[in-house]
């Protein structure tokens, strides 16, 4: 037991979430880390951690770090949140377990299992006529977004109408764990339609047979959920499940875009896809931040962060910490990536990370079984986000495989 | 990398007449796996037996495990090794902890315990206290002597019906359950002839009511082994040795096998591995026993081996 005094921590009055940092994040993630354990950021009142150890010792305490508060800058102690809190992400034991339980089975690699051989079909063709069209083409919307929107919405059952209102409402979504700063009011004006239409496939009637979605509300007529918990457990497949693995995907393809040693490295070696997509998840951490509130006051590093008070955890920069990782900047896929913090850890661990893998490891197969070379070919563009490392747009050209 | 799935017992009270209580931590003080009401442990004793124990201590506190174990009168194996030869300072082998009796959502329940089948409802009943459900338990035992944990139950006022049989006779279920109540969840934990007549008793039930946990002493293939055996890895060709203190997970990947993993517990399902020949022997919290049973696919971060060699698919 350390008998010292706790000492305030540093303080910064950076802005994680003004546009010089979500341009390029790394710096600041840097500094964080250097600072200290933890971190006050002055700016929002509230406490941070950049560092691996004690990152995922908070992902790990959720008797001390609550999720219920909600997972974003605002408290849901004393602020009303925007729309209604998810069952999962912003819930703590005992609620959580049950909405949890239903979706770790759906969702469990056995489940996945018959995905497969369609998710491979649909991925072989997606590429098949990218390259029938030309070598030249913006892998933002030509792979990231339009495989996971070709797969997922299927798998999960949503109907085939209004499929293009799921981006901007993860935008907006991952926006709102953050400050009411530009990003969210530029959002806001469509968020009535976009809910609106999210809720409403939500239910029963709008939800194919045999997908996530029906497999949710089965599970509610076996009494393991409410009736009332299911549209709100379907909604956080179409909340969650979207706009991170598109960004998770346009990361994975920058990676190779710009390291075109490791590209030849998965050609020749296929059984890589896996590490190498959860080494890009590391490396670029499409899901930057999460909030916590301290259920009491937490003794962390030597400081105390008070009861009641938001801790703001940097998944990315814990996931390039030296302290943890072998020349944390490096896209490697000689790499171990794993126990990288990128899908969260814990009880809140990602429920939806097999489904992640199961989309890289079947689009990155079939790109490496016909594409020889890909490198940038243009001006890149980041999205700015309030939660996500994003792509705008990503113009690549590559060399067909012979 | 790769959990020891090893215990240290730190604590060993008896609780009633035939049954002690176990604390188990881990014995580097690390934090245990969570687990959630109704979920049971798989422990290994050094017999190579592999026996279910509820938990039934609060899940709130990470840095340990109880267990309540009743001494089984025909003396089969594992209870008797705990009662007589365990002691405080040793370390068990563990699997999961699991759950296949998990509590769901409800605003009433009806908890119905036979004996030693109050260890699952414990935590049940104090969380549905902390959701402020409306709840009701009725214990059954031959006598009061032999019923653990009346002491815990007493703080919960007449909510908890303790129900001696030498002195108030067998449980009284269409009492307490000829009426169906629409809304109501009965979960109920006991030997098998409560579990039959309960079962008859919940017919007229709404479909789903009723949640029954029987835990039946599978035939178990081969015991667990403390000594080393081997994995040859298919697609590579090499064949590695897992000593007893090693994961296997930390053995293949030392032989140059890229396979991912991320939680190395057993909970998140990254290190899936198919079983191309041999017997795992499964230490996970994500397999039921059907699928432990079938054994074409285990979590190498955890499991290890009953047999001498184990063939995967990597
Ligand atoms: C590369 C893609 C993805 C990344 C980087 C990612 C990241 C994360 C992270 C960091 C968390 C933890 C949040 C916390 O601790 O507060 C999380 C939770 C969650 N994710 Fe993902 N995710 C991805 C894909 C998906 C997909 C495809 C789905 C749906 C199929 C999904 C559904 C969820 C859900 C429902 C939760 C909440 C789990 C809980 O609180 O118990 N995610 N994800
Ligand atoms: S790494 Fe999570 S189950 Fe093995």
């Amino acid at each position: 037991m350390t008998t010292t005094a706790p000492a305030p921590p540093p303080v910064s009055d950076a802005d994680p979430f003004g546009p010089e940092v979500l341009e390029d994040p790394l710096p600041f993630h840097a500094a964080l880390r250097e600072a200290g354990p933890v971190v006050r950021l002055s700016r929002y009142g509230v406490y941070a951690m950049g560092r691996y150890a004690e990152v995922h010792a908070a992902l790990r305490d959720w008797q001390g770090f609550e999720s219920g508060a909600g997972v974003g800058l605002s408290n849901f102690r004393t602020e009303a949140p925007w729309r209604p809190p998810s069952l999962l992400l912003e819930a703590d034991p005992p609620r959580h377990d049950a909405p949890r339980r239903v979706l770790v089975d759906l969702l469990s690699p056995r489940a996945l299992r018959r995905l497969r051989e369609r998710w491979t079909a649909a991925a072989e063709d997606l590429v098949d006529r990218l390259l029938a069209e030309g070598d030249e083409f913006d892998a933002v919307p030509a792979l990231a977004e339009a495989y996971p929107l070709r797969v997922f919405p299927d798998a999960v059952g949503v109907s085939p109408e209004g499929r293009e209102n799921l981006l901007p409402y993860g935008e907006f979504l991952f926006n709102a764990f953050g400050p009411h700063n530009d990003l969210v009011a530029e959002g806001a004006p469509r968020l009535p339609e976009l809910s609106a239409w999210v809720n409403a496939q939500c239910q029963r009637d709008s939800l194919a047979d045999g997908g996530f979605g029906a497999g949710i509300w089965a599970a509610a007529d076996r009494g393991e959920i409410t009736h009332e918990q299911a549209p709100l457990v379907v909604r956080s497949l179409l909340s969650a499940g979207v706009d991170t693995t598109v960004h998770g995907l346009a990361a994975t393809l920058h990676a190779f875009a710009t390291h075109p040693d490791q590209w030849r490295r998965l050609r020749a070696r296929p059984e890589l896809v896996r590490v190498a997509f959860d080494e890009a998840v590391r490396w670029a951490s499409p899901v930057q931040t999460f909030f916590r509130t301290a259920t009491t006051d937490v003794r962390v590093g030597g400081t105390v962060i008070p009861h009641g008070e938001k801790i703001l955890m940097f998944l990315a920069a814990a996931n390039r910490d030296p302290r943890r990782w072998d020349d944390p900047d490096r896209f490697d896929l000689s790499r171990d990536p794993s126990g990288h913090v990128g899908f969260g850890f814990g009880i809140h661990h990602c429920v939806g990370q097999h489904v992640a893998r199961l989309e890289a490891e079947c689009l990155l197969t079939a790109l490496a079984a016909r594409v020889e070379a890909i490198e940038v070919a243009g001006a890149t563009r980041r999205l700015h986000n309030n939660t996500l490392r994003a792509w705008g747009s990503l113009p690549v050209r590559v060399r067909p495989a012979r | 990398m790769g959990r020891t799935v090893r215990l240290r017992v730190t604590a060993k009270e008896r609780v009633a007449d035939d049954v002690v209580a176990l604390t188990l931590a881990d014995p580097t003080g690390d934090r245990l796996p969570d687990w959630t009401p109704g979920a049971h442990l798989d422990l290994v004793l050094p017999t190579g037996l592999t026996r279910q124990y509820s938990l039934c201590g609060d899940r709130f506190d990470p840095s340990r495990y109880r267990v309540g174990v009743l001494r089984e009168p025909d003396g089969r194996g594992g209870s008797a090794y705990v009662h007589d030869e365990l002691r405080v300072g040793d370390e068990v082998g563990v699997g999961g902890p699991r759950n296949h009796f998990p509590l769901v959502p409800s605003q009433r329940y009806l908890f119905l315990a036979g004996g030693i089948g109050i260890t699952p409802l414990l935590p049940m009943v104090h969380q549905a206290d902390l959701l402020g459900a409306d709840w009701t338990l009725v214990y059954g035992g031959r006598r009061r002597g032999s019923m653990a944990f009346l002491g815990e139950l007493a703080g919960y006022g007449d909510r908890v019906h303790v129900v001696p049989q030498d002195e108030q006779g067998l449980l009284d279920l269409p009492h307490w359950l000829g009426t169906p109540r629409p809304g109501t969840r009965v979960y109920c934990c006991g030997p098998g002839p409560l579990l039959d007549a309960v079962g008859a008793a919940c017919a007229s039930w709404p479909a789903h009511s009723l949640r029954t946990e029987r835990f039946v002493a599978r035939e178990q293939p081969a015991p667990a082994r403390s000594t080393p055996f081997d994995v040859r890895l298919a697609r590579s060709g090499t064949t590695v040795t897992v000593a007893p203190d090693r994961s296997v997970l930390e053995v293949v990947r030392e032989a140059g096998v890229d396979v991912l993993s991320s939680c190395r517990q057993g909970t998140c399902g990254t290190c899936g591995t198919d079983v191309l020949e041999g017997l795992p022997d499964h230490r996970d919290s994500i397999l039921d026993d059907a699928e432990r049973e079938a054994g074409d696919c285990m979590y190498i971060c955890v499991s290890r081996a009953r047999s001498d060699h184990l063939v995967l698919d990597l």
